[in-house]
């Protein structure tokens, strides 16, 4: 399988801060990859580092098979990134955003007219691409961002926010792109969130806070280090059905929701249990099932609900660099 | 060579959609020349001290200067507009090399001012300057130079600087006293010491020096000219295109320089 990001020992301070440190990992081409942390976690930095805005202090990192310090033209040619503030020229239309963009990436002017036609339809912009971008409400821009950077057929789409400030509609609509582009392109996705919900649908989900890794694996594997599934079930005789599930060799106690079972893969167990529950003439009244979630994991990992602000974010002076306002 | 052209169209583009900047700064030069025209004229007089011609026509030199440095200058906050809003990050991330965007920079906002300082030439004729084809000439490349030595400038200010208001209250110190101490009001002979070494590091005097040689040749008594300039013209340009290499390398450093 080929690598699309490899990073080793990455590293970035400023003055006294460690934003990123010693971050080593490997991102194979296609995948659908999130950095998932809180604010001031390192996430936009370690994005700046990768998209050769940032020098890495320490460490290294390839990018679609080029080194990010040594050959950042070369690494630059071949990606597309959509940034977490505004980057559109808001005097210009849609189409003049993607032409100067595709100016500036030498694209070939029959291929522009194609590839932002195409685009353009994509993120549902065709109807008003001359039309000036001040116009354009925040959901509209971000769309047509994501159209630029996918113009110039990047091997590597890098998002940092990419739904940050959205209405759930458009968010949704974003995610309806990003997947649709999976499948059409097999571009590599790199994006940075804090949003659970997202970093779940992700091929694998690495963990960032106070700026080292802590933890990478897909959202299954890592919410099952956290055991298997609960299942709470509620019947007329708990006795009875606590003796009948404990003969099936389950671990059985007995909680506020009544039964608590804990068992791997839960959903498919829930028939099951309620076949042999009701087969003994025991009556089901609930079934309820709970399952490990990234916050859980994440709460593990790091002592803390992923919305509260990184210590280091907060005790650090302000300062602000071009990129990752929210770093420093 | 195609990121120099579309950093270049680019600002062009902004500037011929924005109709009202270019009035804006067309007024600005008309007002200087109705308020110095009619209100130091009277008390001039009879003068002989300005080779015969009246003191508008004097002055007219040193506004078309200042139209320039006034454009370029506020073209050039269009870099510290670009990092406030975002549109920077757009450009740097690309493969552009730096060294095309900064002189596509350069060469958009001295086009710009360039364009600018040109619709001021008609002027001349209502001050009683017939210019030669010769001469328009001449002055359009002198503009050029001054357009790219303050575009520059810009550039250099605005590659040290954060925000918006950072830049206009440097640009505004600047001003005034680049302009007051150009020449355009009054002779720069004779000036106490600690002036003269003010007016040899100022571009604007070595500009207005030798826009008034070119546009005043052929309407001043002869020896007006030679007794009254700083330097021969084609000395001043040099000068000129010395300052612009000297504010264009650091500025280029500091524009290509990876965070």
């Amino acid at each position: 399988m080929t690598i699309a990001i490899e990073a080793n020992g990455l590293s970035r301070s400023y003055a006294d801060l460690r934003a990123v440190d010693g971050l080593s990992l490997t991102v194979n081409a296609g995948e659908l990859f999130a950095l998932l942390g809180p604010n001031g976690g390192g996430k936009t930095t370690t994005l700046g580092m990768l998209t050769t805005m940032l020098r890495p202090s320490a460490g290294t990192a390839h990018v679609a098979g080029h080194d990010v310090s040594t050959q950042p033209h070369e690494v630059r040619s071949r990606i597309g990134v959509v940034f977490q503030g505004p980057s559109l020229d808001e005097q210009l239309t849609a189409r003049e955003n993607l032409d100067f963009h595709a100016r500036i990436y030498n694209m070939p002017r029959a291929l522009f007219q194609q590839r932002a036609d195409e685009l353009l339809a994509l993120v549902e912009l065709a109807e008003r691409q001359h039309e000036a971008v001040r116009t354009f409400s925040g959901g509209m821009r971000r769309r047509l961002e994501l159209a630029r950077a996918l113009l110039h057929q990047p091997q590597v789409l890098f998002l940092d926010e990419p739904t940050v400030g959205l209405d759930p509609q458009t968010r949704r609509a974003i995610w309806d792109y990003l997947h649709t582009l999976r499948q059409q392109s097999g571009v590599t996705i790199f994006l940075t969130t804090h949003y659970l919900e997202e970093a779940e649908g992700c091929d694998r989900v690495a963990i960032l806070d106070g700026g080292t890794l802590a933890a990478l694996d897909t959202p299954a594997a890592l919410k099952a280090t956290l055991g298997g599934d609960v299942l709470y079930i509620r019947t007329a005789d708990v006795q009875a059905a606590e003796h009948l599930l404990q003969a099936e060799g389950l671990a059985v106690r007995r909680g506020s929701e009544g039964l608590a079972v804990e068992a791997n893969d839960g959903p498919r167990r829930i028939p099951e249990l309620v076949a042999i529950l009701e087969g003994q003439g025991q009556r089901v009244e609930a079934v309820n099932l709970r399952r490990p979630s990234l916050e859980d994991v994440f709460i593990k990992l790091t002592g803390r609900a992923i919305r509260a602000e990184a210590p280091e974010a907060s005790a650090a002076p302000a300062r602000r660099g071009r990129m990752g306002r929210k770093q420093q | 060579m195609s990121a120099f052209y579309t950093i270049w169209l680019r600002d062009l583009t902004r500037f011929l959609r924005n109709r009202s900047r270019i009035f804006t700064s067309l007024a600005q030069p008309l007002l200087y020349l109705a308020i110095f025209g009619s209100g130091l004229s009277s008390l001039l007089s009879g003068t002989t001290a300005l080779g015969g011609v009246s003191f508008t026509a004097f002055v007219y030199p040193g506004v078309i200067g200042l139209t320039i440095m006034f454009t370029a200058l506020f073209t050039a906050i269009s870099v510290v507009y670009d990092r406030e809003f975002g549109f920077l990050k757009e450009v740097l991330v690309s493969p552009a090399p730096r060294l095309a965007v900064a002189l596509g920079k350069v060469v958009g906002g001295s086009t710009i001012a360039l364009l600018q300082g040109v619709l001021t030439l008609p002027l001349a004729w209502l001050l009683g300057l017939p210019l030669t084809f010769g001469q328009v000439a001449q002055l359009i490349g002198i503009m050029a130079v001054l357009a790219a030595v303050c575009t520059a400038l810009g550039l250099l200010i605005s590659t040290r600087l954060r925000g918006i208001e950072g830049y206009n209250v440097i640009i505004n110190f600047l001003m005034m006293p680049l302009f007051l101490l150009s020449g355009a009001l009054f002779p720069l002979a004779g000036l106490p010491g600690w002036m003269n070494v003010l007016v040899s590091v100022n571009p604007m005097a070595y500009a207005t020096d030798a826009l008034r040689q070119v546009a005043l040749a052929g309407s001043v008594q002869p020896g007006f000219l030679a007794a009254s300039r700083l330097h021969p013209a084609g000395v001043d340009v040099l000068v000129l295109l010395g300052f612009f290499v000297l504010f264009l390398v650091p500025a280029v450093r500091a524009f290509s320089k990876q965070e």
